[in-house]
């Protein structure tokens, strides 16, 4: 499975480098997702590989694509837009969502004396811990 | 030569890769509570989607790419449906 396209040498090297830097970039950012202890540490670890890893491999391929073609090729910018838009809501989304299960347990186990000040906003949230609480 | 050399770091690059996608696989299939698997899906699909583009430039065709920009439209909409659940506990209300 080793092949590569044929590309003229300066163009190979930076294309080589930028796809080793962001492959590794990746690889760290993943390493952290499994080494780190608490959740909301681990959240932050992927960043790495969706923000400057998926930048680096993706110019490598506008360039090696540009290069081969002999014409500029950008359509790889849509999925880097598209990345840097949706990681920021996952995180958040997902962040929020532990958030939430965190103080729900915790509500569960300890019985807190103001159930006002586990749920902020309790007219939205009180369908699945109402019926926990009974 | 050098040929030879651009092969060998694409290829490297790829096992980086899937390296990449172990850890996030792991993740997922030992996370301790379903937030951390969500989080292990996400970069699994992230790390899978650069793959293929890294198998696009090594065989010069442009089929890859679309591969991929379909897996992140798909795994940004499943994220999100997976963490709408976790706080919510329905994905449409």
């Amino acid at each position: 499975m080793i092949q590569a396209p044929n590309l003229p040498g300066w163009a190979a090297l930076i294309v080589g480098i930028l796809l080793l830097s962001g492959a590794s970039l990746t690889l760290l950012g993943t390493i952290g997702l499994v080494s780190l202890k608490s959740f909301y540490e681990r959240a932050h670890a992927p960043g790495l590989g969706t923000s400057m890893g998926s930048i680096l491999v993706l110019s490598a391929s506008m360039i090696c694509f540009s290069v081969l073609q002999t014409r500029p090729v950008v359509h790889e910018i849509l999925i880097f837009i598209f990345i840097t838009i949706t990681t920021p809501v996952t995180l958040m989304l997902l962040s929020r969502a532990s958030v939430y299960r965190d103080r729900a347990e915790a509500s569960v186990d300890q019985a807190p004396p103001d159930l006002a000040r586990v749920q902020p906003n309790a007219p939205n949230n009180n369908d699945c811990k109402g019926q926990k609480k009974e | 030569m050098s040929a030879l050399l651009f092969a060998l770091v694409i290829t490297s690059a790829q096992i980086l890769l899937g390296l990449a996608m172990l850890c996030g696989a792991y993740r997922m299939l030992r996370g301790p509570r379903a937030q951390d698997r969500a989080l292990g899906l996400d970069s699994l699909y992230v790390s899978g989607m650069l793959l293929l583009i890294t198998y696009g430039v090594q065989t010069g065709r442009t089929l890859y790419f679309e591969a991929a920009l379909v897996i992140a439209l798909l795994g940004f909409t499943g994220t999100v449906a997976i963490g709408k659940f976790l706080m919510r506990g329905e994905v449409i209300e």
